[in-house]
């Protein structure tokens, strides 16, 4: 299996040999900050067309068909639009907070992404608190739409921040509380040594049912937590148009937009990294002859994979069920999510305690 | 107890039915070639046919030799709810019998007034104003759509009395 | 309307208005109401209406009777036969004309189809509403095959402008029984789908049930009819209790409802498909044969000096048809009774103390079409 950290290993020898160690580390986090936007403005484009495709589908559509073969441009064409547009601000908006909210939230998902493993051996930072630092790093973008909806000076933008705020901070204990089984089971928080734990299985099939409930809980909170699917209260297109970024125009639009997919992008490489071992080929047990002939495909194929397989189940949601009303959305995290994830967690903890599990 | 009993099967009750319906959207999707009901319309222009009844726009019928039904009797013009339609009509004498005969000159019609209702169609003594099936008149300037429906040089037919 | 409301625990709140509309998703057109909301909570709506008012009543007033057909066409655009079968009837009852069975059974057989579109559409828009976008799509795949079928006969999809005083425009195309017949074999595999997405759905059913509770006296005393007052056990189908065209020999059971909230009226739509697929497969087989248009109704049309009402039931309610004559070739005045006007009004009643998202569950069910109410 081809191992990315030959690669980025003798890229840094190269600049130590030519650089001083200052510069060197510049340099290197100049390139990581280019690949990381560029991964980014690719994947939510090709995200954005996938979406349109996908619903089209379901919808009995065609879906974008017209710019470039198969309409694979549509979403660049979308793109250059939004940058053209003229920037408008309310009147009477907090312009400061106006236009610092669309910077965090975008912020925000770019520090989450950083900590998430692609590859073997392809992972910008694997600090040792990984699955902390990324549940960390992405609530905060509640705070881009709190205030987003606040500097708009729009009612409907208003009722849509404070609705978000509400649910994102009820769904991250949940699904914090389900990556947490994982976690009791690997008995460790760093990302590379959770995957590295799955080198004889996928958790979600090595952990019985506990774990399969943890993994539906956490679609359920990661699906809420990016404000999508039936649980997109804050945008509530047929109720508040457009929610909390209703008065946003142009790029920053775009930026909320990008940030949305981006989130996306996250919880399912998240799931996919936590329960069904991100880059990790599909092993089992001691099959050596199997597992060999698995370790053929490319890490980064099977990480994207995974992370497709997740955002294929959180678009059929999406595309499949109504939307929950703000008071049943509550009732359903804090009667139903959180219990279920206490108990749960405990019968980890006791599975994890006998060594019951594979 | 009930009230636990009641907590889960309220929880499996509910998985059901949200398969149920991702069954019902996975269906399509896994079959979204044989289901999708889309046409792609400026493409399948040339298989594209309307039903004969469709109203497209009123047009006023000429043979082959520029012959119209048209009397000019303005019968359509009153059934016009909207004002559609003006006749401009002349008196000009019969060669053969020497009495003045009523012809149309012009036969505006306003194709951005019509609601094409088929009041005038139906309201026709001779059957010389039908609709016509075809549908592409967009134009960028609004006089294009005030038309002249008696072609020039027509004339009307000879048995229509 | 905006004094400061004390808590119990003495933070100063404030009530405060939303203008919804009149370019909003949900109102579905050109609807503005006013929400007094206090948080989500909605204290008072209030509905301005207006927005496209075109004076058909006054514009009737010029038109000759024949004329007056096509513009109920545009009323209330999903129910356009119904709209277009009140004025037919009444002229034919003023001028004591009797029509064909033929005609009779066509204007039904017309009438259903366009209910089955209406409800097929008001579906669809229900399910958006609450967000679940792919409904929308559904129902306009079911929608199509009804349109083709109108576009077939009738010439045209919406504005369809079938009948005239005195019968029908023109006669069925020929294909037109076996197009029927495909749709309600297709739509009677597709029906029990709306179920399993939409109707059986927990979250919907969350959403519905329970929520937007109106009374039988609140729906007699607004007036409210349709499957929105038949949804509180208020017996007001106009097809039962006065028949017109062949409603009084088909087998068809009205729809009652007794709960009266928000899932009870997306149900009794849902059934009312099953009573007209049922009224379409009694009639489609037997039409008799006969003339399409009854020579007695001349040209020119006048009504004898006097007053007449006739009333038909639209897929939103009782629709009244109103007019004065005195004798002219156009009405002295004319007025309808739209159903979607006075099932608006109940909308303040009906939604004090809930969300904003039940507002929009319950504007759906009303199933309001703005023209209607505007005219």
């Amino acid at each position: 299996m081809f191992d990315f950290s030959t690669l980025t290993q003798s890229i840094h020898d190269y600049l130590i040999s030519h650089l001083s160690p200052f510069w060197t580390t510049t340099v290197e986090w100049v390139i990581i900050g280019v690949l990381l936007i560029a991964f980014v403005a690719l994947s939510v484009m090709g995200l954005v067309y996938i979406e349109r495709k996908v619903a089209a589908f379901f919808q009995l559509r065609l879906g974008p068909n017209r710019v470039g073969k198969w309409g694979l441009l549509q979403t660049l064409a979308d793109f250059l639009k939004l940058l053209m547009k003229e920037h408008i601000t309310s009147k009477n908006a907090d312009k400061f907070l106006f236009n610092l909210a669309p910077f965090i939230i975008v912020t925000a998902s770019f520090l989450a992404i950083g900590a998430i493993p692609f590859a073997l051996g392809l992972h910008v930072m694997d600090i040792n608190i990984g699955v902390f630092y990324i549940t960390a790093a992405s609530s905060i973008g509640v705070l881009g739409i709190l205030i987003g909806g606040w500097a708009g000076n729009n009612k409907y933008s208003l009722i849509g921040a404070l609705r978000s705020g509400a649910q994102v901070v009820s769904y991250e204990i949940s699904a914090v509380l389900s990556i947490l089984t994982i976690v009791v089971l690997a008995g460790d928080l760093q990302l590379s040594s959770i995957i590295e734990s799955q080198r004889d299985g996928w958790w979600i099939f090595k952990g019985h049912i506990p774990v399969f409930i943890a993994f539906i809980m956490f679609l359920i909170a990661g699906t809420a937590e990016t404000n999508r699917g039936p649980f997109d209260l804050a945008e509530a297109e047929s109720e508040l148009t457009a929610g909390f970024h209703t008065e946003y125009s142009g790029i920053k639009f775009a930026m909320f937009f990008l940030a949305e997919y981006v989130n996306l992008f996250i919880i399912a490489a998240v799931g996919a990294t936590v329960f069904l071992g991100g880059w990790m080929p599909f092993h089992i047990g001691d099959w050596a002859w199997f597992n060999d002939k698995m370790d053929y495909i490319p890490s980064i194929l099977w990480f994207f994979l995974k992370v497709g397989f997740v955002i294929g189940l959180i678009m059929w949601f999406k595309w499949t069920f109504p939307r929950l009303r703000i008071d049943q959305l509550l009732v359903l995290e804090w009667k139903y999510l959180l219990p279920i994830n206490l108990v749960n967690l405990l019968v980890v903890a006791f599975i994890a305690m006998m060594g019951w599990y594979f | 107890m009930n009230a636990i009993r009641t907590y889960f099967r309220d929880i499996f009750h509910a998985i059901k039915t949200l398969l149920t319906g991702m069954r019902v959207t996975g269906y399509y999707f896994s079959h979204a070639r044989k289901e999708i009901i889309t046409q792609q319309y400026p493409e399948n222009r040339d298989t594209l046919k309307m039903f004969d009844r469709f109203r497209g726009i009123v047009t006023l019928e000429h043979d082959e030799n520029n012959e119209h039904a048209c009397t000019g009797c303005s019968a359509c013009e009153i059934a016009c709810p909207n004002g559609t339609i003006e006749i401009v009509s002349d008196r000009v004498e019969d060669p053969e019998t020497g009495k003045k005969k009523k012809i149309i000159d012009k036969f505006i019609y306003h194709y951005s007034m019509c609601t094409l209702c088929n009041l005038c169609i139906i309201s026709c003594p001779t059957d010389a104003i039908k609709m016509d099936p075809s549908f592409e008149y967009s134009t960028f300037d609004r006089k294009d759509l005030t038309m002249i429906l008696n072609k020039p040089g027509s004339q009307i037919r000879k048995d229509v009395k | 309307m905006t004094e400061e409301v004390e808590t119990k625990d003495a933070i100063k709140t404030q009530e405060y208005f939303v203008n919804m509309g009149p370019q909003h998703p949900s109102t579905h057109g050109v609807l503005r109401l006013m929400l007094e909301l206090d948080g989500e909570i909605i204290k008072r709506v209030i509905p301005h209406i207006g927005y496209i008012h075109r004076s058909i009543e006054k514009m009737s007033e010029k038109d000759s009777y024949r004329q007056i057909v096509h513009l109920t066409d545009r009323m209330d655009y999903l129910s356009n036969h119904m709209n277009n079968e009140a004025v037919c009837l009444l002229v034919e009852n003023a001028l004591e004309v009797e029509v064909s069975d033929r005609v009779k059974v066509i204007r039904t057989i017309m009438s259903e189809l366009t209910r089955l579109s209406s409800h097929q559409l008001w579906w669809g828009v229900m399910g958006m509403d609450l967000g679940a976008l792919t409904t929308f799509l559904y129902a306009f795949r079911d929608r199509e095959m009804i349109n083709d079928i109108f576009e077939e006969t009738c010439g045209a999809r919406l504005t369809v402008n079938y009948n005239v005083p005195g019968g029908v425009m023109f006669d069925i195309h020929p294909n037109f029984q076996k197009r029927v017949k495909d749709f309600i074999k297709h739509f009677k595999t597709k029906l029990p789908e709306y179920d399993r997405l939409l109707s059986d759905n927990v979250i919907f059913r969350q959403r519905t049930e329970g929520v937007g509770i109106l009374s039988k006296e609140d729906a007699i005393s607004y007036g409210v009819t349709g499957p929105t007052g038949r949804a509180s056990g208020f017996s007001n189908d106009t097809r039962k209790h006065k028949p017109y065209s062949a409603y009084d020999r088909v087998e068809f059971k009205e729809i009652l409802m007794d709960k009266g909230d928000t899932f009870s009226r997306y149900k009794s739509r849902i059934l009312e498909m099953w009573e007209s697929i049922s009224i379409i497969e009694q009639l489609i087989d037997n039409i008799p044969e006969g003339e399409i248009q009854s020579p007695a109704v001349k040209q020119v049309i006048k009504l004898p000096a006097g007053e007449y009402y006739q009333s038909v039931e639209t897929a939103r309610g009782e629709l009244g048809v109103y007019v004065v004559s005195d004798g002219q070739k156009s009405p002295y005045r004319l007025k309808f009774r739209s159903p979607g006007f006075s099932n608006l009004f109940v909308l303040d009643h009906m939604v004090r103390g809930y969300k904003i998202a039940d507002l929009v569950a319950m504007m759906s069910t009303i199933d309001l079409v703005i023209p209607d109410i505007d005219r």
